[in-house]
């Protein structure tokens, strides 16, 4: 299998897609994690409690939060789209035939993908914990306020937390071009679940039906949302959820990430490549 | 039991492939001998491509048995010592064609030195730095073949590899092929390029609709000469032919009559056509050519099953 890894991480790392969807993560938690509410902060009044909150939310103590705060929604998207387009593009190429006939079984194979995501996908966390740790420091200098910076233990719950959250999504989109053969169609379907689908159960749904308010508690989106909210994400942050404990999400994200995962191996292993 | 000494390279038995009601393979028996290159042939839509996947494991079969070099297909045992280019290459267009190979590699456990060989084998170590995606189709091609040769395999499956090449290219491709025929690599050769097949083959196997109709050395499948003859009636030309030498021996092609017939007949049936009023204008030896012998076989084989 550490073949198989390698081998996949040299595809991946060569790929300019995976670089541009890192780049967009990065930047969108930078200007709404950051640039934004300090922005509001230096227009706003003074004097006004609400304008020196704005501040408290971009120093060093609220990294974590801000760091993994994308992750319940378009983080997680962005690690939906990289699974996708990991084995999704297997399809479009017609390289799977290529790779399954070199000699690793196909689960081996498999495994090697999953586990470059996995590297993938710690990149991706530990880019928004730099990124956001060198923004909150170079803010809290310029303001000339204390540099409160999480403990290491926290520092390491949000990145195990976001990494197991941004992994669940990428094998959604896994199972989803495994299921689909392709890259756009999951990547579509995805989107719609993620940025449109959720928000409606959440939004206009559950408030009105018992039984969505209930199936809430089940779903993907509300669990990371919870298991991020749990861990210092703002109310505000779309995503945010605090439906169910933080147990309850850690285990609804593994049991996810790791049924998915099961899903599109077994897929790929009894079906033909045509 | 089976003899896993020496196991031919290929062999299938009672080999089927259904698709809900559609039948791609049919009950195939082949069975391809160690160092041969082995022809197969067959019409678009015959076959072929699904039982070159299920020989590598790629398509699961729905009953029939299939043994690749004693091994189910598909293992990792016997992956590791067949190469194959299966409907075309398929290769990650963001990459190099070294890069491709290096990657390929590394999944096969082929040492990286090995890369540069293939890539020379093929012509191509002067491109092996250019993004695949900039490749022409004879080039991709080569790059496939190369893909194929990287484990230095035992057996080779070959579909369609001179696709996209210039006559140079399937020049020495052919020849790339014959010599690693003499190397003791086994090959199963899948062409439309009969011709080609024709220049390479030690055997050739035939299938249509899923079922192997004929499979033979190419010398004997093309059979011996023939006797073609312009005449001025064919009809009647024909009948006064079948009366002289039977039926069975008789064919019309191309608005000529062709007779299997021996050598040393040639005068005598001259001789009884223009004792029966018909007026021969032409009378000359014919080899048949293997596009020939294919076009016979599919076609009857058509119009049979139609």
């Amino acid at each position: 299998m550490w073949a198989s890894t390698v081998a996949e991480l040299n595809t991946m790392v060569r790929r300019g897609a995976n670089w541009l969807m890192l780049s967009i993560a990065v930047v969108l938690m930078l200007t709404f994690g950051y640039a934004v509410p300090y922005t509001a902060y230096l227009r706003g009044d003074s004097d006004s409690p609400a304008t020196a909150h704005m501040l408290d939310t971009v120093l060093p103590d609220h990294l974590v939060g801000i760091a993994i705060g994308g992750l319940p929604f378009f983080t997680g998207a962005i690690g939906l789209i990289i699974g996708a387009l990991a084995v999704g593009g297997e399809y479009g190429w017609g390289t799977w035939k290529t790779l399954l006939t070199q000699g690793p079984s196909r689960l081996t194979v498999y495994s090697g993908k999953l586990a470059s995501l996995a590297v993938a996908n710690a990149v991706l966390v530990g880019s928004s914990f730099a990124f956001g740790a060198a923004s909150t420091a170079i803010i809290a200098s310029v303001e000339d306020k204390a540099a409160d910076w999480p403990s290491l233990a926290d520092l390491a719950t949000g990145f195990g937390a976001g990494w197991m959250i941004a992994m669940m999504w990428t094998m959604a989109g896994v199972v989803l071009a495994i299921a689909t053969r392709g890259v756009a169609i999951p990547i579509g379907v995805g989107l719609v679940w993620m940025l449109g689908v959720q928000n409606l159960l959440a939004g206009i749904a559950a408030p009105l039906l018992d039984w969505v308010a209930d199936l809430q508690k089940w779903l993907p989106g509300p669990n990371a949302g919870s298991l991020a909210g749990a861990l210092g994400v703002a109310k505000t942050t779309p995503g945010y959820s605090d439906i169910v404990s933080s147990g309850h999400a850690v285990a609804l994200v593994a049991a996810y990430l790791l049924v998915f995962a099961a899903i599109g191996g077994v897929v790929l292993r009894r079906r033909d490549v045509v | 039991m089976e003899n896993n000494h020496n196991p031919p390279p290929v062999r299938t038995r009672e080999l089927t492939k259904r698709y809900g009601d559609i039948v791609a393979v049919d009950k195939l028996n082949l069975t391809v001998e160690p160092g041969e290159i082995y022809g197969f042939l067959g019409p678009n839509g015959a076959g072929k491509t699904t039982t070159l996947r299920m020989l590598l494991g790629l398509i699961r079969s729905t009953s029939g048995s299939v043994r690749v070099l004693g091994r189910a297909p598909g293992t990792a045992d016997h992956l590791a010592r067949v190469g194959a280019l299966i409907e075309g290459p398929a290769f990650y267009p963001h990459l190099s064609g070294g890069t491709n190979l290096r990657v390929l590699a590394r999944y096969a456990g082929v040492p990286k030195t090995r890369v540069a060989e293939v890539l020379g084998m093929v012509d191509l170590e002067n491109r092996a730095g250019d993004r695949y995606s900039t490749y022409s189709l004879g080039m991709k091609q080569r790059l496939g073949v190369a893909a194929a040769l990287l484990k230095e395999p035992q057996l080779l499956i070959l579909d369609e590899p001179t696709n996209g090449l210039d006559p140079a290219g399937m020049a020495d491709m052919r020849m790339l092929i014959r010599q690693l025929g003499t190397e003791g690599c086994t090959v199963v050769l899948s062409s439309h390029l009969l011709g080609e097949v024709q220049q390479v083959c030690d055997r050739v196997g035939v299938i249509s609709h899923g079922r192997l109709i004929a499979e033979s050395t190419v010398a004997e499948l093309r059979g011996g000469q023939r006797l073609r003859i312009d005449v001025d009636s064919l009809d009647d030309a024909a009948r006064a032919a079948r009366d002289l030498v039977g039926a069975e021996f008789v064919h019309i092609v191309d608005d000529a009559l062709e007779l299997e017939v021996e050598a040393d007949k040639a005068a005598w049936v001259n001789g009884e056509l223009v004792n029966c009023g018909i007026a021969v204008s032409q009378l000359r030896w014919r080899e048949r050519d293997l596009e020939q012998v294919f076009l016979e076989l599919t076609e009857g084989e058509l119009s049979h099953v139609g």
